[in-house]
């Protein structure tokens, strides 16, 4: 567990490291957007691969690092938006105008949102709280998010597609995964 | 060795007073996807380019279509500085100090007849040369064009040069077009050829993306793109944002446009 938040900081320390010695390049601004953007969906990919995993190979790591996987993901998706709202001078209204009138950035905007309520009944107690039931179907949002995260990614690039049609095939790998059950009864 | 002391020179009718960007942001942040499409690929890369020799051909609507050798090209112009805004139409912006002829003196040399009515520029093609190309990204070679009445404003310029020194590659050597009151890709960048034709080009971006990027693509901070507004800008070097400006503060361009609809013609 430590090691998972030590990795997953560590492109946050390094981040901030180039931003502070100038080696994010001529528009560090853009440079940071993007890495942050990408960790975002690297990291929520990675948790919504924690339990295909443990389906296919009957290890018991992977769900015990998924909801620091899934944490880092929001909190790298908050620092995603935070940079964004720093490039605009946290003008309200310029986030107001883009959220409401182009899908780019209401799809990346919903993406966040949506991680929200799941970063906030992370705990062991809130599942306890909700039930297993409740808990489980709320948290399957992180696929609503991750596919939203997915579509600002092919919206946001500007002609190369390759990449982000990789992500969401990756995303939709693991979508069908999940619902092929193999025959293990557990789960 | 003597140092050498840079004496500002006086500055022309055409430059803007703005503080000049770094050179090595100039030459290190660039989109030249004939190199890669991360901006500093063409850095990177760009040293695979050969701009000598370097011939020009010129042809279409002109009385005597002909293929000139850059040097020899270069040679009927005398070289100017022009410090230009530069805005790129992802929103960031530059000042550089650009060193060629105008545009206008070329295409008057190249005697056009009465049909010609736009310019059509034609990028170098070889993807031997040109890594970028051996992926089809856009449709190569890239192409640009101007309406003939643009082409010959006196601020319509190509470039040889940076800062007095010869055009780096991965800025578009060894000849490209610089049309400041325009979004960057217009500046088309390694010209090999420049025809003059009757009909309004069929350009890369707006073929690409028809959308996002038109013919005229004039600064315009009224006419945001798809994906986000174009009302400021970053300028590299600064922090925080600054207003965009109609034909990125080049008004003297505006009658080229009246009664023409710039929210339809973007």
């Amino acid at each position: 567990m430590p090691a998972v938040w030590t990795g997953g900081a560590l492109p946050a320390v390094i981040l901030v490291w180039d931003a502070l010695t100038g080696a994010l390049g001529a528009n560090p601004v853009q440079r940071a957007t993007l890495q942050s953007g990408l960790l975002t969906l690297a990291l929520l990919l990675l948790s919504l691969a924690c339990t295909p995993l443990r389906l296919l190979t009957g290890w018991t790591w992977p769900a015990r690092i998924r909801r620091a996987l899934g944490l880092l993901a929001f909190g790298y998706g908050t620092l995603h938006f935070l940079i964004y709202l720093y490039d605009h001078g946290f003008t309200l209204a310029v986030m107001q105008e883009d959220v409401l009138e182009r899908p780019f950035v209401t799809a990346g905007f919903l993406a966040l949102l949506l991680l929200l309520p799941l970063a906030l009944t992370s705990t062991p107690a809130s599942v306890r709280r909700l039930g297993f039931r409740t808990w489980t179907r709320l948290h399957r949002l992180a696929y609503a998010s991750a596919a939203l995260g997915a579509l600002h990614y092919f919206w946001g690039v500007k002609q190369d597609r390759t990449a982000p049609l990789v992500w969401a095939a990756v995303l939709l790998g693991l979508l069908l995964l999940r619902w092929y059950r193999p025959s293990r009864p557990m789960s | 060795p003597v140092a050498q002391v840079r004496r500002p020179r006086p500055l022309g009718p055409y430059d803007t007073k703005e503080a000049v960007t770094p050179y090595r942001s100039v030459t290190t942040y660039n989109n030249f996807y004939e190199f890669g499409l991360d901006k500093g690929d063409p850095a990177r890369n760009a040293g695979s380019l050969r701009t000598r020799p370097w011939t020009v051909t010129i042809d279409g609507e002109v009385k005597t279509p002909r293929t000139v050798d850059l040097d020899t090209l270069q040679s009927w112009f005398p070289l100017e500085d022009r410090v230009y805004r530069m805005r790129c139409v992802e929103g960031w912006s530059m000042v550089i100090p650009w060193m060629g002829f105008p545009l206008a003196a070329l295409i008057r040399r190249a005697d056009p007849t009465g049909a010609a009515r736009y310019v059509k520029f034609t990028a170098l093609h070889d993807p031997e040369q040109m890594p970028g190309q051996r992926r089809p990204v856009l449709d190569w070679p890239y192409v640009e064009g101007l309406r003939l009445d643009e082409a010959l404003h006196p601020l319509a310029f190509m470039a040889v040069g940076i800062e007095g020194r010869v055009l780096p590659n991965q800025n578009g050597a060894p000849l490209r077009l610089v049309v400041p009151w325009k979004y960057g890709f217009k500046s088309i960048k390694s010209v090999v050829r420049i025809t003059l034709t009757r009909e309004m080009p069929r350009t890369t971006w707006a073929l690409a993306a028809p959308s996002e990027y038109g013919f005229y693509a004039n600064v315009n901070p009224q006419v945001p793109h798809p994906r986000w507004s174009q009302a400021t800008e970053r300028r590299i070097g600064e922090g925080g944002r600054r207003p965009t400006l109609l034909f990125n503060g080049y008004t003297q361009v505006a009658d080229l446009y009246r009664g023409l609809d710039l929210r339809r013609n973007f």
